[in-house]
């Protein structure tokens, strides 16, 4: 065991940061779940790959680095420490990206990796309906083949920035009559398909960054299926796998927002009775509980080295960060007392926090999951 | 960036591990109750024979000359299984301390070969492990740390909840021929390494207390099925493994931490005080929740989750709660 970075991952560390700081935008960039922000950040996405830092982790044909699990961690430490704007195309990079490298056929990939790293496709997930959320498998949106396509009727919904979005990744039934996990196929639907319409719709924090989908004999190529046919939750599940665990969340984003939440104390308490009692032990929580995932992660990457896999205990990191960061935020507005309900920062991190309980399957499906596949208690 | 542990580390685990399988069993334990001492008759020298109590002492006194970080593995074992052996106060504590200080002091080769027991005393002196029946106390006055023949200390046993803990509160009249250091970072040291090894205690108890709940509820039936089907006592199982899962790495990293000249001692102290935070929350959560998972079986002294519960109780305070360690982070950060 040796805690510190080596020569080569500090070297690494340093052009990390030197790049973002003479190249991270100083003029102010709209939220990312506006339609203006959107395509300012998706301008961010592509000087970030020109610059070969789009996607750090994935080989160089693609437009990465081939970078180690280990520098990628330090990447995203250094990318949220330097205060850069929130990436646009998360769900692209961290979701389908796994996803396409494990299923995705040579021709996907080659069409695929390059736009999706330079900002061309923006991606959303068009997976919950609204009769299936936690239970997914209930879904009833169909695709039908016909000839060369599949014609797709039905309705997704909670569909993150997918208003704006070039590409969706769906979950659709390919089998009319098969029920539950079987007859599901995971198609890749262009945003422009004639026969789907997009709706907006606000969030808690008011911005129109959900999106309804509706599907009217909308057709897409079959050249899109990913994965075989029938063979959509196999897929999807590999998505989910990546949602949960280190992919969607390193912690450079806990890490960075602790630092935040001391200088808010810090400041706070400058005044004669700036701070009330009690919360400054839950600024150092914050702080305690960001290490420990921090280190958790650096853990988790030693074991994946050495042939390990994520599984199911995914859904541990899933929980724990996403608790932390609404823990965290609320924090801050209980430090702000009657300044907390005020715009800002703050409560719109807290909102967005408030989120992370919910998406990527909730926490009490995550805690079922824990129970069951990872503890080995009996499912019924 | 390397977070694993060496082979060496690994198998050494395994070897302790296996020895108190067979040696350290529920009813072992339950001997150490009614034994003199509260502890285990002959298991200590079994210990001392596999390098375990000498392990944190040079060489050259008969030791292993090892780090915390070679020991944390070990008191995560002595967790699993209750193990009432001061691991973490002789060896962790005093022997480490004294590896550093004094080498050469002759009580070192004796403490090593575990024909010697030190018990150690932090600040207030009110509860001492194993004062009454240890060779020699070591024991911190300020800034300083002294050691004492137990027969020039005034001893008051009291009877802990778990009763293979002989705790005693000890005062005594420190001198300049008692003292042995008077660098504050060699008491702040030591008593880091007490709080380690407390932490990493935690987490084993906190780990047996939740496999001991799934094996129970999985097979345990009610209104014709497990208990264990029902969400509620799956997300209780969940939340102990949660506890669990993300207070480890943090005990290792704080192991690290201290092992290492790399960090500086107040990041050591801060690193320790965090594992201490989340090991402490982890024990009493396991405790709390196997005992509810259990139902009134686990309220009986007859069912071995009591040798767990209460020394989860006892450690998850010992060297200073989450409370207490919590400031100790914030005093760092804030």
């Amino acid at each position: 065991m040796d805690l510190t970075f080596t020569a080569s991952e500090q070297a690494f560390a340093d052009e990390v940061r030197t790049w973002l700081e003479e190249n991270k935008p100083t003029e102010h960039m709209e939220p990312l779940d506006t339609q203006v922000g959107f395509e300012q950040h998706r301008g961010w996405e592509k000087q970030l790959f020109d610059a070969g830092w789009a996607v750090p982790n994935w080989p160089t044909e693609y437009g990465g680095r081939a970078c180690s699990i280990i520098e990628w961690l330090i990447f995203e430490e250094q990318y949220y420490l330097s205060g850069a704007p929130g990436r646009v195309n998360t769900n692209g990079i961290t979701l389908l990206g796994p996803t396409l490298f494990e299923f995705g056929t040579q021709q996907q990939k080659d069409f695929f990796f390059p736009k999706m790293a330079a900002g061309e496709h923006i991606w959303a997930q068009g997976w919950s309906e609204p009769n299936s959320g936690s239970d997914l498998a209930s879904l009833k949106t169909t695709a039908v083949r016909d000839g060369d396509d599949f014609i797709v009727n039905g309705q997704k919904t909670w569909c993150s920035r997918g208003a704006w979005a070039d590409w969706i990744f769906c979950i659709v039934r390919t089998d009319p009559e098969s029920e539950r996990h079987k007859g599901l196929s995971y198609l890749l639907v262009p945003a422009d398909a004639p026969g789907l319409e997009r709706r907006p719709v606000g969030r808690l924090d008011g911005e129109p960054a959900f999106a309804e989908l509706f599907f009217d004999d909308c057709r897409v190529s079959a050249e899109h299926l990913l994965g075989g046919e029938g063979e959509g939750w196999a897929v999807a599940m590999a998505t989910a796998s990546s949602e949960r665990g280190l992919n969607l969340r390193a912690p450079g984003r806990f890490l960075a927002a602790t630092e935040r939440l001391g200088e808010l104390y810090r400041d706070l308490g400058q005044k004669a009775d700036g701070v009330d009692a009690g919360l400054r032990a839950e600024v150092a929580d914050a702080w305690i509980k960001a290490q420990a995932y921090r280190w958790r992660t650096y853990q988790k990457a030693g074991e994946l080295a050495a042939g390990g896999s994520m599984g199911s205990e995914a859904s541990y990191m899933k929980v724990f960060w996403s608790e932390l960061d609404v823990e965290l935020h609320a924090t801050a507005l209980r430090l702000l007392r009657e300044q907390g309900e005020r715009s800002s920062d703050w409560m719109s991190g807290y909102l967005f926090a408030l989120s992370g309980p919910i998406y990527a399957g909730t926490n009490e499906v995550q805690r079922n999951i824990i129970a069951e596949r990872v503890l080995g208690l009996p499912r019924r | 960036m390397d977070f694993t542990f060496s082979d060496d580390q690994l198998l050494f685990r395994d070897a302790v591990r296996d020895l108190l399988a067979n040696e350290c069993s529920p009813d072992a334990v339950r001997t150490a109750w009614e034994s003199p001492d509260g502890r285990v008759p002959g298991l200590w020298a079994k210990l001392a024979e596999m390098g375990v109590v000498g392990l944190t002492a040079p060489e050259s006194a008969g030791g292993l000359g090892m780090s915390q970080l070679d020991l944390v593995l070990l008191h995560e074992e002595a967790g699993k299984v209750a193990l009432p052996e001061p691991l973490g106060d002789h060896t962790a504590v005093a022997l480490a301390t004294l590896a550093d200080i004094a080498p050469d002091h002759e009580l070192v080769a004796q403490a090593a070969a575990g024909e010697a027991t030190i018990a150690v005393g932090f600040g207030d002196l009110s509860a001492v492990l194993g004062a009454s029946a240890a060779d020699a106390l070591l024991l911190q006055s300020g800034d300083a740390l002294h050691l004492i023949d137990p027969g020039d200390a005034q001893i008051e046993p009291f009877t802990s909840v778990d009763e293979s803990r002989r705790m005693a509160s000890v005062s005594f009249s420190p001198s300049d021929s008692t003292r042995i250091s008077d660098d504050a970072d060699v008491v702040s040291r030591a008593y880091d390494c007490g709080v380690l090894a407390a932490a990493a205690t935690c987490i084993g108890l906190a780990q047996q207390m939740l496999d001991m709940t799934v094996e129970y509820v999985a097979e345990r039936e009610q209104f014709g099925k497990p208990v264990g089907v029902n969400q509620a006592v799956k997300h209780h199982c969940s939340n102990m493994g949660l506890a669990i899962e993300f207070a480890r790495p943090l005990v290792y990293q704080a192991a690290w931490s201290l092992s290492t000249d790399s960090v500086g001692r107040g990041e050591q102290s801060r690193d320790v005080s965090a594992a201490k935070v989340l090991a402490s929350d982890a024990a009493d959560l396991a405790a709390r929740l196997s005992l509810q998972c259990h139902g009134a079986i686990g309220y009986t002294v007859e069912y071995d989750l009591q040798l767990w519960l209460k020394r989860a109780w006892a450690l998850s305070a010992a060297w200073g709660s989450a409370a207490f360690h919590r400031t100790r982070v914030a005093d760092a950060l804030l």
